[in-house]
């Protein structure tokens, strides 16, 4: 029998390191491939993934496994998804999320299709995620450890997709996959957790909107609901719901953005009482394995790391979701995702999609 | 594993290992050392700077050696500029140039240099005239390469020397001939260039190695400071053993030019027909019939040249595309670009270079899966 083949998406770090072992180690021919992501040698030496030391230590993780490793450049890709989607957002007073963008357009969009021209039967990642088979579907289960759990940025995996995924660390919690990394001897053990946006500059996100987004750096008034002109903005870009700090107002109550008005170019900030949200609406949804019934009870969560929080599900149209809660959440930006989990089996991911728009608990009560 | 990549670099030859060794463990000295194995080594490098010499057309005098093509070229490029800056502050190179010659000249405009860059044509070729053009009183270099180290184009540079010669007489032309030694029979004295640059793991010879050509009266600023080895302008212990291997290498390359060539020309030209067969809208990039024999450099349209270096790499057989980054990430060849390829064809390259060890077996190899690994990388969307 001949053996099954997996290309691995290596990224410098200690999960997609654990996962290539992992491969090697359950007898996969693995070819370890890196993505070269950012035009120039790299965009952000301090953390990120597609900054020359990290090639260096994913190489130097391949030569120890002693599988073939490659970088594939599609800085062109990510430039022309990621990056433009992430400032069109922006200037249009959302709050996209990258990752999750990279996932959709590069990693198993992109990557995917290579991985499988070059005969991969599946693409591996480290995310902390796992891919189930029941009733004759593929299921994407959260990972073990649930304070790592990546479910949420894979919410775009279709069928097609999850039948040739998989996530080796999803079954571990992140001590454990440092510890077999130590073992291993692997140079990325004790590497530190990327968090910042890999694109923005040593993390200075403040200088980005400055530099690279000029729609979003333009700054205009800051205004309550009634349209009372309460301050000035440093440009929409700088703005997310929710947020309390650098309003630079006060009025003796705590001030919240409650919407970012790009039409108007203004922020709309209130007291805390609506940043309720009681409805949510979701496009460009993705159903993994199957379209599930209308007014299914679902668990949402609406931000990476985030809680969920429950409610009902309905699918409108073929790539449009409603979720209505059943109590009030605080605090939902569009732009994010909404990742949907079934209230049944809740370590299951049935769906996901780009919330659109949100109704405040005020407007329905 | 097919190895058709001679222009990244060459197996050492058994010759050069052989004249390599003793200076390894025996003969260890220092050739600066006033003791006999220093004395010993000494000779060992004078004896491969006869050979260099004897190989380029030049007096042994006139051979500096350095640690590479790179090397050398930043002693030309940085050292000549710097020291006829007196003259001016004006250098003349090509678009296509290698990166040796590239990144001493954009470092130069740091230096309050100005670099003109100028246009090649899709054949490859760069025109005298246009080099001369852009030559003006204030010029105090010009570098153009020998042969392209992609496209294996060959320049005309006796013409390209004239021409630079007849409106400014006292700018520096210099040759970064690293690809034109072992491919072509090498005359310094013909061509008229006042500095050249050569490498010795092109033919045969160790890496780390290489040597410039400087023209007896040609002033240099050196680039490395120290001991004051090689004329005082590559400091530095030398490197015996790489040294007395590349003299060997060279007066091979040299000595075995024309079969060489006869030789790979005949594989260079049953490959390209054999792709032509199998990808009938293949490109070939650069003058076909201009070019060293031992250089194929085509585009395979609507398919990525990163997967199809893979894939070929999966099947046994080892090639170029584009120009790899510090990552090792393939980035759209500058070359290709500056000859007028499209960026979206230029994603497509693929680059065969031959040796004197390749074999129809070798070109067999690639014909067998290039359909197929064609049809596969195709399959991958832009």
């Amino acid at each position: 029998m001949t053996r099954r083949k997996a290309v691995v998406a290596m990224s410098g770090g200690v999960d997609s390191s654990v996962a290539a072992a992992t491969l090697v180690a359950d007898g996969f021919d693995v070819t370890g491939i890196m993505l070269k992501l950012w035009r120039g040698e790299s965009a952000n030496t301090a953390s990120g993934c597609c900054n020359v030391g990290a090639a260096e230590d994913a190489r130097r993780v391949a030569d120890v496994l002693d599988i073939p490793f490659y970088v594939l450049n599609l800085a062109d890709r990510f430039e022309n998804s990621v990056v433009k989607d992430f400032h069109d957002a922006y200037a249009s007073g959302k709050t996209p999320n990258p990752c999750v963008r990279c996932n959709q357009w590069v990693k198993f969009d992109a990557l995917f299709e290579r991985a499988m021209a070059l005969g991969a039967d599946v693409l591996a990642t480290g995310h902390y995620a796992r891919v189930e088979q029941r009733d004759g579907r593929f299921r994407l289960l959260r990972g073990r450890d649930e304070r790592k759990d990546q479910s949420y940025v894979l919410w775009m995996l279709t069928q097609h997709e999850l039948a040739r995924s998989c996530f080796p660390v999803g079954e571990h919690d992140k001590p454990e996959t440092r510890r077999i990394a130590a073992e291993l001897e692997l140079r990325t053990a004790t590497k530190p957790d990327s968090q910042e946006i890999c694109f923005v500059p040593a993390g200075d996100f403040d200088a980005y909107v400055g530099a690279q987004m000029p729609d979003a750096a333009r700054p205009g008034p800051i205004v309550d609901s009634g349209g009372r002109v309460l301050g000035r903005h440093r440009g929409i870009g700088r703005y997310t719901v929710g947020q309390r700090k650098g309003l630079g107002i006060s009025v003796g109550v705590p001030l919240f953005v409650t919407e970012v008005d790009a039409h108007a170019n203004a922020v709309v900030v209130g007291p805390r009482d609506e940043l309720t949200v009681s409805e949510l609406t979701v496009d460009e949804v993705i159903f993994g394995a199957e379209i599930p019934v209308p007014g299914i009870e679902v668990l949402v969560q609406h931000r990476a790391h985030g809680e969920v929080a429950p409610g009902t599900l309905h699918p409108q149209g073929h790539d449009r979701a409603v979720v209505r809660y059943h109590e009030p959440i605080e605090a939902v930006s569009p732009g994010q995702s909404a990742a949907f989990y079934d209230a049944s089996t809740p370590e299951e991911l049935i769906g996901g999609g780009i919330i659109s728009a949100t109704v405040a608990a005020t407007a329905v009560a | 594993m097919h190895y058709l990549d001679h222009s990244a670099t060459t197996p050492v030859l058994p010759e050069v290992r052989d004249a390599m060794l003793p200076f390894l463990e025996d003969d260890y000295g220092n050739p600066s050392s006033v003791h006999s194995p220093g004395r010993r080594a000494k000779e060992a490098v004078e004896d491969a700077r006869d050979r260099v010499a004897n190989a380029i057309g030049s007096s042994p005098a006139e051979v500096v050696f350095t640690g590479g093509g790179t090397d050398a070229d930043n002693l030309a490029v940085k050292g000549g500029a710097q020291k006829l800056r007196g003259n001016g502050n004006h250098i003349v190179t090509t678009s296509f140039e290698h990166h040796g010659v590239l990144g001493p000249a954009e470092w130069l405009t740091g230096q309050g240099f100005e670099v003109t860059r100028v246009a090649v044509g899709p054949s490859g070729v760069v025109d005298p005239q246009v080099v001369a053009s852009a030559t003006r009183k204030s010029t105090v270099l010009v570098s153009v390469m020998t042969v392209n180290n992609e496209i294996g184009t060959i320049q005309p540079m006796a013409e390209i020397v004239d021409a630079v010669k007849s409106v400014n007489p006292n700018a520096l032309v210099h040759t970064d001939a690293v690809q034109a030694l072992g491919n072509l029979a090498i005359d310094v004295d013909l061509w008229g260039v006042d500095l050249a640059a050569f490498s010795a793991h092109k033919v045969g010879g160790p890496k780390g190695v290489g040597a410039l050509f400087v023209r007896s009266g040609v002033p240099l600023e050196p680039v490395t400071h120290g001991g004051g080895q090689e004329h005082g302008l590559r400091s530095g212990t030398l490197n015996v053993p790489g040294i007395a291997g590349f003299g060997v290498a060279a007066e091979i390359a040299a000595k075995e030019v024309n079969e060489k060539q006869q030789h790979v020309r005949k594989l260079r030209d049953r490959l390209l027909a054999g792709i032509r067969s199998a990808v009938p809208d293949v490109v070939v990039n650069g003058d076909l019939d201009r070019r060293v024999a031992g250089n194929l450099n085509v585009c395979i349209p609507h398919a990525e040249g990163q997967i199809l270096l893979l894939l070929l790499d999966q099947a046994g057989i080892a090639c170029s595309s584009g120009s790899a980054c510090a990552s090792g990430a393939i980035d759209p060849s500058h070359v290709l670009l500056a000859i007028g390829v499209s960026r979206g064809l230029a994603r497509g390259s693929l680059r065969f270079t031959f040796g004197r060890r390749s074999t129809d077996a070798d070109v067999d190899a690639v014909l067998e899966v290039f359909e197929g690994i064609v049809a596969q990388a195709r399959k991958v969307a832009a």
